[in-house]
């Protein structure tokens, strides 16, 4: 019988810990537990044998750190084979009539991924590639993938088990006491990305006893619609007498997870500290517990590696911002590679509210695939939100879809054949909620009655594919009303046709309606209110628009979503604010305003910076304001760091003060369409292997400060990337930081070639283990001390 | 998990020393704007610091400059001179967790300063919860050394791999090791404590 079709009907019971008994038959501190396979093949095989004795339908192989990071190639295939043939020995040899499965163990591998680890996801899928390919050959019948506390090495497990084998996959993670991962996912995050990459079951395992997992575990069945599993420790370790003991007995262990089997849980078995003694005694204590059936929760949701976003509850609001349409600063910032900017656009939005982000990076002459796998993978590493995947290319797609950490939200799919078959396979391989457009091969159907049958043709492929209707989000077009009368009307009535008649949730890009109006946010919002009464789940809008803000607030409160009027009374006072707006003072004393920038600049007020910049510019031209403003500021700061009566911390902070005021001056200039005189090109970047750039990015934003055109590639960067980098800017003068000895070599290389293939170009170095003579013997042009030293370097070229 | 490791809960730590923040980042001048500054980033920073703490005891032994250490043996003057007078340690492991890398990861790319005041909060943070629990055994066993880590005086980084094999880092408290032999989270402490005898 196979363990899928034996589940539906039974509970199935799993095994208890390993490791606690491999410790009691004599296993040495250092020791790999998975060695033993090989060296005490009947210790281990009388382990599983007295867990399938005890009740147990499934024995993990002693695998749990047999990867690729732990051993080499020539030692894992024996070590496996071994260890599933060791578990084969035992279910051969035990009594019981019960059925007997043997999963493949696959634990974490103890280093964290990038971006703050140092290991990339690809190369985790690769390790855990190989696990999976050698327990198959040699005879498994599932993978449970278990005691994981990252999503993000969940997921690259999980994938390569799917990718490696079609046998089903269970998947455990090792909650906190706070209820979260230790990289901070909720349980209802991890549902929500596992159930969409087609996991057979999930739950929980490890770290606490079977009392204190209970509100993870109660969290989970309510938005599970798959088995879930639940493998406690036999309590917390207690130490008395210098003895480390679990403090759940067998009885008590049991009578617990029996009463969590009679609340839902399917598929149980014990972690640290549990013995055969312990699985014995849960069989006894539930035999008579009826499973209950399985539901299916038709959850809309998306997730981020930390929480889930559900739809349906109250209106979702999703950030367009990211998106170069219409933005020429976007588009210079695309450009010009500048993924601070695009990354600050993100936080801005999230500080207004939103709950997604849009995330559209499509320009001719970007490489759109490398672009949107850099932003979307960027924008997790410093926001929490979930993220709207918007290209029409399939490939950008599938890269970010591939790396995104959580289950994404898919823009768009629509009607027509070859979108749907390009697009429906990656949602079935990688979850996501999709968003639908209503139009196909004819266009867009100019009646609510073509949308709707659009919507209903775009269900039934979707379902060809195993996509359930929960896991589309219908977006019916909003059509500019300039352009036809009717055109707001329809797209409201087949939304909420959809919405009623197919149950479906629904989406829409608001900001659209109003195309070629004035003051187009006052019909965009009372467009806004008015599909939200028609039964719009989610809006993809402007985060910054007044008018949107206050039908979103205003219509929680009276749909009932916003308990005592709470967020209301705290978004009440900045209506007034944005109402206030007045436009700045235009009186003349520049005079004033100068001095005022330079002490805002001095002090490290980045806000005053901004405004008293924004006064200036209505008086006196950009390049003056530069020039006998912002320059003698810096100058001052400058100075004063290498005089030693300024530190770091006030440079830093006059350095962004200085960037803010920059930052409204280039606004000025890319509308003026002058060419902003620019220093030289500088190429900057953390060597091959080192991931620290705080100093690197001190240097940057000095040098930005300067004028000079600095490209940051940023850390971890190989030798190839940098010198094709400064062939292709033709860039004179290259900064290269490494905060490791180890790193150095890598320096060196980079330095070597640079010089044959831009011999032109000038090398500074910098970074925690350099010196002057250091830095001579690798072959720098110049060791710089710290940021300062950089600048006047650069300057002197 | 490791059934060997035990777990420390610490609990609330003493409240955050301004003065130490300011040293941390390098300034021995404190302008208004940077008071403002470390306010505002002890209060983003506030909800993102965990506090996690495993260990172990094991017997010791010095013989000239060789240390036994329980789980591995080690050549180093400067551990043999600290641990002078002692035959058992306490091995143990802290951190922090990954939320106060996550904000200086977001700042280092938007605000410089920002993410230096931050580096800096972190480091009084994971001091100031190495020192309870030191406080804490102190109170257990008596009179302790002070604490010594890999890359103290000839101390060899290279002992993390063994100090992460018995603590079992990673599951135990969610503490890894790159290939470098530094840690993530980042604002983490691994240290060897001599009871003395």
């Amino acid at each position: 019988m196979k363990i899928t079709e034996f589940l539906k009907q039974n509970i199935l019971y799993l095994d208890g810990g390993m490791g606690t008994l491999l410790q009691g038959a004599g296993l040495g501190v250092g020791e790999r537990p998975e060695e033993w396979n090989l060296s005490h093949p009947d210790v281990i095989q009388s382990i599983h044998r007295a867990y399938y004795e005890a009740g147990s339908h499934v024995v993990n192989t002693n695998t749990f750190g047999a990867n690729l990071l732990h051993f080499s190639k020539e030692e894992l295939e024996p070590i496996i084979a071994a260890a599933v043939n060791n578990a084969k020995s035992a279910r051969d040899a035990a009594s019981g009539d019960h059925p007997k499965f043997i999963a493949l163990d696959i634990g974490p591998t103890g280093r964290l991924l990038k971006p703050y680890g140092d290991l990339d996801f690809e190369d985790a899928v690769s390790i855990f590639a190989q696990t999976v390919r050698l327990g198959v050959k040699y005879g498994v019948d599932l993978v449970m993938i278990e005691t994981m506390n990252d999503s993000y090495e969940t997921k690259a497990a999980l994938l390569a088990a799917k990718e490696n084998c079609d046998l089903p996959v269970f998947v455990s993670n090792a909650y906190g006491e706070d209820g979260k991962l230790m990289t901070g996912a909720s349980p209802e995050a991890m549902v929500a990305m596992l159930e969409g990459m087609g996991a057979d079951a999930i739950g929980v395992n490890c770290s606490l006893g079977p009392k204190q997992l209970r509100g993870v575990i109660d969290r989970i069945l309510a938005v599970s619609s798959l088995p879930v599993l639940l493998k406690p420790n036999a309590g917390l370790p207690q130490s008395k007498d210098g003895r480390t003991f679990y403090d759940v007995l067998p009885a008590d262990f049991a009578a617990e997870v029996a009463d969590a089997i009679q609340n839902g849980v399917r598929i149980a078995g014990g972690c640290c500290g549990t013995t055969p003694e312990y699985i014995r005694a849960l069989t006894q204590k539930a035999k008579d517990v009826n499973p209950l059936p399985l539901s299916q929760k038709n959850i809309t949701v998306v997730s981020s590696y930390t929480h889930a976003v559900t739809f349906g509850k109250e209106p979702i609001l999703i950030g367009e911002r990211i998106n170069p349409t219409g933005k020429k600063r976007f588009k210079q910032a695309l450009i010009e590679n500048d993924v601070d900017y695009i990354l600050r656009e993100g936080l801005e939005q999230q500080a207004k509210g939103v709950h997604i982000l849009d995330v559209n990076v499509g320009l001719p002459d970007v490489d759109e695939v490398e672009m949107l796998r850099r932003v979307s993978g960027e924008l997790q590493a410093i926001s929490d939100l979930p993220l709207q995947i918007d290209t029409s290319d399939p490939v950008a797609m599938e890269a970010a879809l591939r790396r995104y950490n959580g289950k994404a939200m898919i823009n768009s799919v629509n009607g027509k054949e070859e979108s749907m078959r390009s697009i429906f396979p990656l949602v079935k391989k990688y979850g996501g909620l999709t968003v639908a457009l209503t139009l196909d091969e004819n266009g867009i159907p100019d009646t609510a009655d073509g949308r709707v049958a659009i919507a209903k043709k775009i269900l039934a492929v979707a379902a060809e594919y195993g996509i359930d209707k929960k896991d589309l989000i219908f977006d019916t077009l909003a059509m500019t009303v300039s352009a036809d009368a009717n055109a707001a009307r329809v797209t409201l009535d087949a939304l909420s046709r959809i919405r009623t008649e197919l149950g479906c949730h629904t989406s829409l890009g608001v900001s659209n309606v109003s195309f070629g109006l004035p003051q187009r946010d006052v019909i965009n919002g009372t467009f806004f209110a008015m599909a939200l009464v028609g039964g719009l789940s989610a809006a993809i809008m402007n985060p910054y628009s007044a008018e949107m803000q206050k039908t979103y607030h205003a219509f929680r409160v009276l749909n009932g979503n916003d308990e005592n009027c709470a967020d209301y009374i705290v978004f009440a006072p900045t209506v007034a604010a944005l109402a206030a707006q007045a436009p700045a003072s235009t009186s003349g004393e520049t005079g004033k305003e100068g001095t005022a920038l330079q002490e805002a600049i001095i002090s490290g007020r980045t806000v005053s910076a901004e405004e008293v910049t924004e006064k200036l510019l209505l008086a006196v031209s950009p390049m003056e304001i530069v020039q006998n403003e912002i320059i003698p500021a810096l100058d001052r700061v400058g100075k004063g760091f290498e005089e030693k009566t300024v530190y770091l911390p006030q440079l830093l902070m006059s350095a962004e003060a200085a960037k803010a005021a920059f930052g409204k001056i280039k606004a000025v200039l890319s509308n003026q369409k002058t060419e902003q005189e620019q220093r030289i090109a500088i190429v900057i970047a953390t060597v091959k292997g080192d991931i620290h750039d705080i100093g690197k990015n001190i240097v940057r934003l000095l040098l930005e400060n300067y004028g000079f055109a600095v490209t940051d590639l940023g850390k971890d960067v190989s030798t190839a990337e940098i010198v094709d980098t400064v062939v292709r800017l033709q860039a004179p003068l290259v900064g290269l930081s490494a905060l490791m000895t180890t790193t150095v070599p890598a320096m060196e290389e980079t330095i070597a070639a640079l010089r044959k293939k831009a011999p032109w170009c000038k090398v500074m170095v910098g970074g925690a283990v350099l010196n002057r003579e250091y830095a001579e013997r690798i072959g720098a042009d110049r060791y710089c001390k710290d940021a300062m030293e950089a600048v006047r370097y650069a300057e002197s070229l | 998990m490791n059934q060997n490791v035990q777990f420390f809960n610490a609990p609330a730590l003493p409240p955050i020393n301004d003065w130490e923040v300011f040293r941390y980042m390098g300034t021995k001048a404190v302008s208004e704007e940077m008071q403002a500054l470390v306010l505002s980033c002890i209060d983003e920073a506030r909800k993102c610091f965990g506090r996690r703490v495993c260990y172990r005891e094991f017997d010791a032994c010095v013989i000239q400059n060789t240390v036994a250490l329980g789980f591995t043996n080690v050549i180093s003057s400067s551990l043999a001179k600290n641990l002078e007078g002692c035959d058992r340690i306490i091995l143990f492991a802290a951190t922090l967790g990954l939320g106060i890398d996550r904000l200086i990861a977001k700042y280092s790319r938007l605000s410089p300063a920002r993410a230096l005041c931050l580096q800096a909060l972190g480091t009084e943070r994971i001091e100031a919860l190495c020192h309870t629990f030191c406080c804490e055994m102190a109170k257990k066993y008596g009179r302790l050394k002070p604490r010594f880590s890999p890359g103290y005086g000839d101390l060899p980084l290279e002992l993390q791999k063994d100090i992460f094999r018995a603590l079992d880092c990673p599951n135990s408290i969610g503490l890894s090791l790159n290939q470098s032999l530094l840690m993530t989270p980042t604002k983490s402490v691994t240290a060897i404590v001599g009871i003395r005898r």
